[in-house]
């Protein structure tokens, strides 16, 4: 009984560790599309976000000055995005293949002349990474039945960025939809004339919007690279920018309904593994290269519409152009 | 609302966008502490001058100039067809059932021309879907086509690690295709009738690209179906009006793409590899986009942007030998850099530009 249920913990635990890149992403998307860019580089800006982390924080010893480092050069990468999108109204799809395809060269590029280690950063010192945070009580609680391992498990232990993806979320929420600012930023993605009339300026309204999200994605990279991970290696976001997107969009650009999608594409990934080999009742062998194609498939079918329906901002991938 | 001359337009805006591209990429080679002319030359001799080189600057060319097209096909009805990957790899996959299907039976030609076949139709079959979702439950296309090639990527490593993986092997690929079942090499070609040249990959799938070339010339230019294609990319709703069958076109617009992208597995599968692996698109889905941006959506834009491409990534692995700090991945950061200049900042310089030219035309007058 207690076996089964520090089982189900622990695969708690894991969905949690591998949702948080995820969330992180998609909240970044969800302001910036919101705003009425669309980003489909989150990929690009995670890539570089982990890099400039672990090299900056092998370079230095310092996970908090490769978090900072991070963040720069995802931000930098968003202003590309912006200066692209916004100031000279290009496309923004192609806009976001560039930022992806950027970052995957200049990753391994700078990496080579930084280190001459084929693209990987050298091993990092523990101190240079976020530990893990122990809650205050976890060894008194720790014998309480049911509720001690749940405190030990899943809500002590993680690193800070854990957290920090969990904040995320409720701190989007809040500014989206609970202050001023948010409030103009959504409306500049559904209808910009409006702000725009309002005396309001829509390019730097914009402009906030993905400087936020290249803000989101580079505490994502960090977390990648120097707190769940202990360094960085090519290509080492694997798509996840791209699932984030799935999961915004399955979450019809609303943080909390991302925040779960980000949570069940964790809870699929970490539960593949241990499907391994597992006889299923009807199936045979369960079908586990099958499961990461999952939340592709769930958003093809949620975007044609056969459960629910996608409504992005109206405004999402127009360019604005101010009448004279 | 364009104020450049044609020539402008077409020439000198994309020079100065791919100078300003190559000038950025310079930079980072410089940074990097190496000498960027010397980068620049070596690239230069290892595309054109070494010994085969040219034959494997054209093999690269082949696969660009196919998922070229592919994206220039799309665009010409203002969709935007990223799922040019996932296409090829289902390409891929045509040539391989097709192949390993008849090739204990039939000889190698007809296998070929089969696998022809195969590579357009599975493509087109990849392509039919995000397009026919797009025209008739309101998907979006561009995250559609993202989605399915991811999709692809993981059919293709449920299959080759599955039902299709050769016995005996260790390695997600199927069996080698029967020698004769193979596209032609060029340099055997030209052995044949007496011609020497150094071996290289380049195959007759080379040629069929420049065939295709001149099928979608054909098709969107002197055809109706190609009148109506570009009625609808410049207004939907006109089109429609004007009685075009706007929903159906969608569909078989992004079939003729996806056919198009699924076509490069004929140069890497049916040419190279002869066995079906994982991964080989390798990026080039992702590179037609560039491809056909640099190329304006025109066919002989998309050969010579495809040459450029192809000298990139062969003078790119030169890269790889001649400098100790210089991958192949810098490749990748030309390549974006390329994207963002030539795609997205594309018309960065026309207001500038249109004052200079439209001064001098004031001032010769």
């Amino acid at each position: 009984m207690i076996e089964t249920w520090v089982d189900i913990l622990r695969i708690l635990d894991g969905t949690l560790r591998l949702a948080t890149p995820l969330i992180l992403c998609a909240m970044a998307g969800l302001v910036s599309e919101r705003s009425g860019v669309i980003d489909i580089g989150l990929e690009g800006k995670l890539l570089i976000g982990a890099f400039a982390a672990a090299s900056v924080a092998v370079l230095t010893g310092s996970p908090w000055l490769g978090l900072a480092a991070a963040i720069v050069a995802s931000v930098v990468f968003s202003l590309i995005h912006g200066f692209a999108c916004i100031t000279h109204r290009g496309e923004q799809i192609i806009s976001g293949v560039a930022v992806n395809i950027l970052a995957s060269g200049l990753t391994v590029v700078i990496g080579i002349a930084l280190f001459r280690q084929g693209g990987q950063t050298p091993p990092m010192p523990p101190d240079a990474r976020f530990r893990p945070i122990e809650w205050p009580l976890t060894e008194t609680l720790g014998d309480v039945p049911v509720l001690g391992p749940l405190y030990a498990e899943l809500i002590s232990g993680h690193n800070l960025l854990v957290y920090v993806a969990l904040a995320s979320v409720v701190l989007v929420w809040w500014m989206l939809f609970r202050t001023t600012f948010g409030l103009r930023v959504r409306a500049v993605g559904e209808a910009p004339a409006a702000v725009d009339s309002a005396g309001v300026s829509v390019t730097w309204l914009r402009y906030r919007g993905v400087m936020i999200a290249g803000v989101l994605c580079g505490i994502a990279g960090a977390y990648l690279s120097i707190a769940h991970g202990a360094g960085f290696f090519r290509e080492m976001s694997a798509g996840k920018g791209f699932i984030a997107l799935a999961a915004m969009i399955l979450g019809n650009w609303r943080p909390g309904i991302a925040l779960l999608a980000c949570l069940l594409f964790g809870f699929l990934e970490t539960v593949t593994p241990r499907l391994q080999g597992l006889e299923l009742p009807l199936i045979g062998e369960a079908p586990t290269a099958l499961i990461p194609m999952l939340p592709y498939i769930f958003t093809v079918i949620l975007l044609a519409g056969f459960f629910g329906r996608a409504i992005p901002p109206r405004a999402l991938g127009t360019p604005y152009v101010k009448e004279h | 609302m364009n104020p450049l001359p044609r020539w402008a337009e077409i020439g000198l805006i994309p020079l100065i966008n791919l100078t300003l591209a190559l000038l950025v990429s310079g930079v980072v080679i410089a940074l990097i502490g190496e000498d960027p002319i010397r980068a620049l030359n070596v690239m230069i001799q290892g595309a054109f001058v070494y010994p085969g080189s040219l034959g494997y600057t054209l093999y690269y060319t082949t696969n660009f100039i196919f998922t070229g097209l592919a994206v220039a096909v799309a665009f010409h009805a203002m969709l935007f067809n990223i799922g040019g990957e996932g296409q090829a790899m289902l390409g891929g996959l045509g040539v391989a059932l097709v192949c390993i299907a008849l090739d204990p039976f039939l000889p190698g030609f007809l296998v070929i021309l089969a696998a022809i076949g195969g590579a357009a139709l599975f493509g087109a079959a990849w392509a039919f879907i995000p397009g026919w979702l797009q025209a008739y439950r309101g998907s979006h296309i561009v995250i559609t086509t993202i989605m399915f090639n991811f999709i692809a990527s993981g059919v293709m490593v449920w299959l080759l690690s599955g039902v299709m993986m050769s016995s005996g092997q260790g390695s997600p690929q199927t069996r080698q295709f029967a020698p004769e079942a193979l596209m032609p090499k060029i340099h055997d070609i030209l052995g044949a009738v007496g011609i020497q040249t150094a071996n290289s990959p380049l195959n007759l799938s080379f040629l069929l690209a420049l065939l295709a070339c001149v099928g979608v010339w054909v098709l969107i230019w002197r055809t109706k179906f190609g009148y109506a294609l570009r009625a609808m990319g410049h207004s939907e709703p006109a089109a429609a009006y004007a009685g075009i069958p706007v929903k159906r076109m969608i569909v078989v617009a992004m079939a003729i793409s996806g056919a198009l992208a699924g076509c490069m597995a004929l140069n890497e599968i049916l040419g190279v590899q002869h066995k079906l692996v994982l991964n080989f698109s390798a990026g080039y889905g992702f590179t037609g986009i560039a491809v056909a941006l640099m190329g304006r959506n025109h066919p002989v834009g998309i050969v010579l942007a495809s040459l450029l491409f192809g000298a990139l990534f062969q003078g790119g692995a030169e890269l790889d030998f001649e400098f100790k700090s210089i991958t192949r991945e810098m490749v990748l950061v030309i390549q974006g850099l390329i994207i963002l200049f030539s795609g997205a900042l594309a018309y960065m310089f026309t207001p500038w530009l249109a004052r200079i030219l439209v001064q001098r035309r004031a001032a010769n007058a």
